[in-house]
């Protein structure tokens, strides 16, 4: 996974709640065996048959923040998601509330989420409106988002924090307590079941 | 302060505990299938490492698996090469696998429970966010994305936070033709898709405990449509009855010492919870939904409703953006609404008991002429066990299409899909847009409600059908 430290760039306004995980990237797009290329599935649906989607507007093809509405990435734990929209240029999703599954995949790839509330969403949503190439800096390290004379805290735990600003992967830090974990399944009651073939 | 069912479950499984970071939690099953498993692997071998316990992994594919000619390969090349990644995976890895047309293979969700490998007390996982089914026997059991599953393949651990905990209590008698289906749907009508957020959900009352495994597990499948991270019913005897003599539960001496364990896990009596949700039996009927998310459900005797009433405007702009999509006009009665496909299946009520219901409506009656229903059994093994009841003679003489196991049309990976600006009423858990195909339209719907339906060829709740006979 990739170290996030601070990123700068533009943003694009998804003014959509409810986005599913169907709608980031259809079921179609999930038989890929590979961890990259999704970017083609992404927001298909949307690409195709509506012209006036936010993403189809030249002004925020090279838009790497999405600023969307609440309940971001609800559904299917299709990690797919999270991969489509770092593979389609997305580094940082702004959302009042993301589905849980959702959030919890981004602390492992490598995208960051983070929630606002819902006044400064709207209000970012309108100035990246206004202006497609205002500069939107998302820092992790003082854990703020800022945007012409605004400066917006958010928060997230310092474990989660850690990770991300040293792109530490999890079973690595797992694999230094294997002795926890031989010691664990040593108690385990002997009826547990186990998948061996009868 | 007492301490929940699932709370119980999740300190049970704690390994490692230290102040500023996650708890590492240990996983009892990990179930894998063919989508989201091949990236997983991939990083196992560029790490040059190994699944730690083969032995509590179990994989079947079902996403994308056909359901017509069973034998022949699969036709798709690139659900072919997910298919066959899989398989080579597997067997490099020394992981247990059902593949297409044997007696194990079917959803994931199926085939644990059907093995006896899903049992009280258990940690459960998967790459799919339906594992919340699981927690019908009283196991914690949520859904992962493919990182996680590389990390429990490596670990058999996961780094957890505990939940908030949130009661759905459900007290009373369910009037005739009304199910877990319709329970459920109702549940996510009344706190939203994003009701359950951050909490893990337990049901409870009698009208929960008066259900069948089957039904109790419809009711958990769905729990993630709340947004919760899980959802589980506190094992009891229906739980037990369930599990003796199957292929991996408990034998003997062990089987005695598992029940007197399971019998511990109960919530006490002076736990507190988060949220508390008070749903009357008796006040529920069929529920069907309008729009294209689980939580934009009403009454099958209702309407569609007016945008304009949403006080909320997210709302408003979300129901609006729902009937555009769905072509409906607010103020139709939802028994009006006509539809091209039934679909009886999925992880949410392709069991034996769906099967027996519908069948049961079906029996002796005919499929209005212009829709189609296929019914796809959850797994080989209830495709047989319907096969010994007859149930596939009913639905074939009724006109329905009687087909192989799988997820199918529930998100139409497979060649079951439904054709732009076609209509369903389907079994199944998600109503998200061209989640059954693009530009396909869903109702989600319980299983008496899919076989009246396809009998008029529109919404139709089981009892209109004797109304009509009557």
């Amino acid at each position: 996974m990739d170290a996030f430290t601070t990123h700068t760039g533009t943003a694009a306004p998804l003014r959509r709640s409810a986005v599913d995980t169907d709608q980031i990237i259809p079921a179609e797009y999930l038989k890929r065996i590979t961890r990259t290329g999704f970017e083609d599935g992404l927001f298909v649906a949307w690409r195709t048959n509506e012209p006036d989607f936010v993403l189809n507007k030249p002004e925020y093809a090279d838009a790497s923040i999405l600023v969307a509405g609440p309940d971001f990435g609800t559904g299917s734990s299709r990690e797919h998601a999270n991969w489509a929209l770092l593979d389609g240029g997305f580094r940082v999703v702004i959302s009042p509330r993301f589905a849980d599954i959702f959030r919890n995949n981004s602390t492992k790839s490598g995208l960051l989420t983070v929630v606002l509330p819902a006044e400064d969403v709207a209000a970012l949503q309108d100035a990246c409106e206004a202006d497609p190439a205002l500069p939107v800096t998302v820092d992790l390290e003082a854990r703020e988002v800022r945007w012409a004379d605004r400066t917006v805290g958010f928060e997230i735990d310092d474990y989660t924090r850690w990770r991300l600003l040293e792109g530490l992967d999890d079973i690595g830090l797992t694999e230094r307590h294997l002795a926890d974990i031989d010691a664990y399944e040593a108690q385990r009651p002997s009826w547990k079941p186990t998948t061996t073939p009868v | 302060m007492g301490r929940t069912l699932a709370q119980k479950v999740y300190e049970q499984h704690v390994v490692r505990r230290t102040e500023g970071e996650p708890d590492l939690l240990y996983i009892d099953l990990h179930l894998v299938h063919e989508v989201t498993s091949p990236q997983a692997f991939d990083g196992l071998r560029a790490a040059g490492r190994t699944v730690r316990r083969p032995d509590l992994t179990m994989s079947t594919e079902d996403h994308n698996v056909p359901t017509t000619d069973l034998l022949a390969p699969i036709a798709d090349p690139v659900s072919r090469a997910q298919v066959e990644a899989l398989r080579k995976n597997t067997a490099e890895f020394g992981i247990r696998q059902a593949p297409m047309g044997t007696r194990d293979q079917g959803i994931v969700h199926v085939i644990g429970p059907q093995l006896g490998l899903t049992q009280p007390g258990m940690t459960i996982v998967c790459g799919d966010s339906h594992t919340s089914t699981h927690g019908a026997f009283g196991a914690l059991a949520f859904g992962i994305g493919t990182s996680e599953v590389e990390h429990v393949l490596a670990t058999q651990t996961l780094p957890q936070r505990p939940a908030k905990q949130m009661s759905v209590r459900v007290d009373g008698e369910l009037p005739a033709g009304v199910s877990a289906k319709d329970i459920i749907l109702a549940v996510i009508a009344e706190i939203g898709t994003n009701g359950g957020q951050g909490h893990v959900v337990e049901y409870r009352g009698t009208a929960i405990e008066a259900l069948s495994m089957e039904s109790r597990m419809t009711i958990c499948n769905m729990s993630i449509e709340a947004g919760a991270r899980a959802g589980l019913i506190a094992p009891d005897e229906t739980t037990f009855e369930y599990l003796r003599g199957r292929e991996h539960s408990p034998q003997g001496a062990e089987w005695d010492a598992a029940v007197a364990a399971w019998r511990e896990l109960r919530t006490d009596d002076d736990a507190e919870f988060d949220r508390e949700v008070v749903i009357d039996a008796a006040s529920l009927t069929p529920y069907v939904t309008w729009g294209t998310n689980p939580g934009q459900g009403l009454p099958i005797s209702g309407a569609v409703p007016d945008p304009a009433d949403f006080a909320d405007e997210t709302d408003r702009r979300a129901a609006e953006d729902a009937l555009a999509y769905m072509g409906l006009t607010a103020g139709t009665p939802m028994r009006e609404i006509p539809v091209d496909t039934v679909f009886l299946g999925s992880c949410t009520n392709g069991r034996i008991e769906d099967l027996r219901v519908a069948a049961e409506l079906l029996r002796g009656r005919k499929v209005a002429a212009d829709t189609r229903m296929l019914v796809v059994p959850g797994s080989i093994g209830v495709k047989q066990q319907a096969e010994a009841e007859g149930l596939d003679a009913v639905f074939t003489a009724a006109g329905a299409e009687w087909r192989g196991a799988g997820c199918s049309m529930c998100l139409g990976m497979n060649p079951d899909q439904l054709q732009p600006g076609e209509r369903s009423a389907s079994t199944s858990n998600r109503n998200f847009q061209g989640r059954q195909g693009k530009g396909g339209r869903t109702h989600l719907v319980s299983p008496a409600v899919a076989a009246a339906t396809a009998l008029t060829g529109k919404l139709t709740a089981p009892a209109d059908l004797q109304e009509v006979s009557a």
